[in-house]
């Protein structure tokens, strides 16, 4: 039992409880950054189109660690305000993978077949009818796989708050090291554990959607 | 050339197209095209394709804009609205008041693969005419009923056959009541043996009589059955139209003399059809 | 809020740090391009033995982050195994081994893109099965997968600030140094972001047109 060092996990569990809370709420707001931009993107009104591309366009080319900094340290000082690690971490990872998001949004949605849109045409359906009874419903079936690969990317980008020092697993394995530093090798292999599982997870999570999402259709 | 129709020389017409043109880039598809429909009129469309007769139907059905010229829709301008005097470019607003008189039906069904039969003959009732959700239900029960498909109402598109689709397709448009009715090809894409069934249907609804319908179609059987006129299109404009006997027993232009000969020989699937030279 | 004269005396030492992390990423991606293919042919061998260890350690390397992975390769390796490692080394080493696992992927799809007939001709020319993929597979295969690679290079450039964590002073790091000396990050973080804009920006825009153009000349060789 002693080589298994189970004694690491519960201080591990504690800090990976927090990693799963930022990994589930940059998701659920990464996703509503991918729909806005990604249909922001679509429009045909130049002055929701071009905002929605620099935004996609300036986090998709800066780096996410960059991005965190430059939330955490540079944007207090420039509004004068006050930003816990927390904020900053959602913000970041939001803000970055919705960027990504967005393409897939885009994609998804371009390619729904055109007859759809104009059968809802003829039953004279209103544009945001069109979109939200046939066109996403169908897109979102195809932006799944996308977003799957992404989620696990952001997981793995919650990583980097330790850095903010914010209380995530990696920052309670690297606590962890200085009581006894001898455990090292224990202690990383733990925590990298604790990442894939939770990688699993989501992927299974992904799995199921895409089944719930295919219901009925070959 | 004299566009109104001898038949219905006593009424309104419910559609008229005046001096419509539609170009693609360099492609000019129709030419100052003029045309009367009638209300409850069958109308069927025939020509090589290419001729326009696809995009005559698409500009009523507010897919195509056209490039210049009106289109008028039981006595309301479809594309433009008048407009402190002027007539100006309809709002998204007017075009869906007026597109509510007319339906269409597709050559590919464009059925929501994503909803049962039931939901998609009634998703629109709920959602455009603001039916509530058991009248509409009731409302598409009936039409299903009607083109033969009651037993698949729990059913996706994906497991229903080519001709069923279609007649899915017929009922999703017709439950909504359009005054006009558009058919483009929708037989084109069907195998063989499932043709038979959905012009039935479609026989169905024209004795039935209260909607307008416009036919594109190279049944020309079927048209000569259903049609109380055919209109003969070709480079982009009408080049002969009459009744079906006129059109096919008595073609008078060239081109459609060509066009019948090289089609009632030997149509795209192999079938000849009744009455063409052995 | 604003000062353009730090901005003056700082911009010369992040352009300085440039080099360092263009040079992590290049040497990360040249170690990701030659681990990737024989993890992507592992993984396609008939041999479960070989196949389904490959395949699971890829799938661990690349679930998990970087950062965690960094810091076994700094922390781990000189204790239980002796090996001490530079950090601009161990940063490569990561950097390379962790992105090889997605090079193996594209790799995977390249030679799957490649016709079943190409296989065919090769065994009735009786071509040997190192021949068949030296000289008629891989050379159809890679070069489809070229502007999927290039964007992989540009992301690696974009994660060279994770090496900060383990005190490779590449541009983040330089940042960190020169805005803690004197409490301003609004510049220093700012023009690091630029800095990588401006970098990676026009590099996918040259990814993009090296993708149409690959796309122009399938086109035109028609199918085989």
């Amino acid at each position: 039992m002693d080589g298994l060092h189970l004694e690491l996990l519960p201080p591990l569990l504690k800090g990976f409880k927090t990693t799963l809370m930022l990994t589930a709420l940059s998701i659920v707001a990464a996703l509503a950054f991918a729909m806005l931009a990604g249909l922001a993107r679509m429009s045909r009104r130049v002055w929701l189109r071009w905002p929605a591309a620099a935004y996609v366009e300036v986090f998709r080319g800066t780096s996410l660690l960059v991005q965190l900094f430059w939330i955490y340290f540079a944007l207090p000082m420039l509004l004068d305000i006050q930003l816990s690690a927390m904020t900053a971490a959602v913000l970041a990872l939001s803000l970055n993978y919705g960027a990504y998001g967005s393409e897939v949004v885009r994609s998804s949605i371009s390619a729904v077949p055109k007859g759809q849109t104009e059968a809802a045409i003829a039953l004279n359906m209103t544009p945001s009818q069109r979109l939200r009874l046939i066109i996403l419903p169908q897109a979102w079936r195809m932006m799944l796989p996308g977003f799957g690969n992404l989620q696990i990317e952001l997981l793995k980008g919650t990583s980097l708050v330790y850095l903010i020092t914010l209380a995530d697993v990696t920052y309670q394995a690297m606590m962890l090291r200085t009581y006894d530093l001898s455990s090292t090798a224990a202690i990383f292999v733990w925590l990298l554990v604790l990442y894939f599982a939770a990688a699993c997870a989501l992927t299974l999570l992904v799995r199921l959607a895409e089944r719930r999402a295919a219901a009925g259709r070959s | 050339m004299n566009q109104n129709n001898p038949i219905n020389l006593n009424k309104t017409p419910i559609v008229r197209y005046r001096h419509i043109t539609k170009a693609f880039g360099e492609r000019t598809v129709l030419n100052k095209l003029d045309l009367d429909i009638f209300p409850r009129e069958k109308l069927a469309l025939i020509g090589p394709s290419g001729s326009g007769k696809t995009t005559i139907a698409r500009l009523l059905m507010t897919l195509e804009k056209p490039s210049s010229g009106t289109i008028e829709v039981d006595g309301e301008m479809l594309w433009h609205m008048p407009a402190k005097g002027k007539l100006v470019p309809a709002s998204e607003k007017h075009l869906h008041r007026v597109r509510g008189k007319i339906g269409m039906v597709f050559q590919h069904f464009n059925l929501f693969p994503h909803m049962t039969i039931m939901r998609n003959v009634s998703e629109a009732l709920v959602h455009v005419r603001g039916l509530d959700k058991e009248e509409a239900k009731r409302r598409a029960a009936e039409m299903l009923e009607r083109v033969g498909l009651s037993e698949h109402v729990g059913h996706y598109p994906s497991q229903l056959s080519g001709g069923q689709k279609q007649r899915v397709a017929i009922a999703r448009a017709l439950v909504m009541e359009p005054k006009i009715m558009l058919f483009d090809e929708v037989t084109s894409a069907l195998d063989p043996e499932l043709v038979g069934e959905v012009l039935e249907v479609i026989k169905g609804i024209a004795s039935q009589g209260d909607t307008a319908m416009i036919l594109i179609t190279h049944e020309m059987d079927f048209a000569r059955d259903v049609a109380d006129r055919v209109l003969f299109t070709d480079g982009g404009s009408i080049v002969e139209q009459g009744t079906p006997e006129e059109i096919f027993e008595r073609p008078q232009s060239p081109r459609l003399q060509a066009f019948l000969s090289r089609f009632l020989k030997e149509e795209p699937n192999g079938r000849v059809a009744a009455g063409a030279e052995p | 809020m604003w000062k353009w004269e730090y901005v003056e005396k700082i911009l010369p030492k992040l352009l300085e740090a440039i080099p360092v992390a263009a040079g992590a990423a290049l040497a990360g991606f040249a170690l990701a391009v030659l681990l990737g293919l024989p993890i992507a042919l592992a993984r396609r061998s008939r041999n479960r033995w070989l196949s389904a260890p490959v395949a699971a350690a890829a799938e661990f390397v690349r679930s998990t982050p970087l950062l965690v992975q960094l810091f076994v390769l700094v922390f781990v390796l000189p204790q239980s195994f002796g090996i001490r490692l530079s950090p601009f080394w161990a940063g490569v080493l990561g950097l390379g081994i962790h992105y090889s696992t997605y090079l193996s992927e594209v790799y995977r799809s390249g030679i799957e893109a490649v016709p079943k007939g190409q296989w065919e001709a090769a065994i009735a020319l009786n071509f040997g099965k190192w021949r068949t993929w030296s000289r008629i597979v891989l050379p159809q295969s890679v070069p489809p997968t070229l502007p999927v690679m290039g964007n992989y290079l540009i992301t690696m450039f974009k994660e060279t600030p994770t090496l900060s964590a383990i005190t490779v002073v590449e541009l983040l790091m330089t940042a960190k140094i020169a805005g803690s000396a004197s409490f301003r990050y609004v510049e220093a973080f700012t023009l690091v972001g630029l800095i990588f804009l401006l970098l990676s920006y026009p590099s996918a825009l040259l990814v993009r047109m090296l993708e149409k153009r690959l796309q122009r000349r399938e086109g035109r060789i028609g199918s085989r």
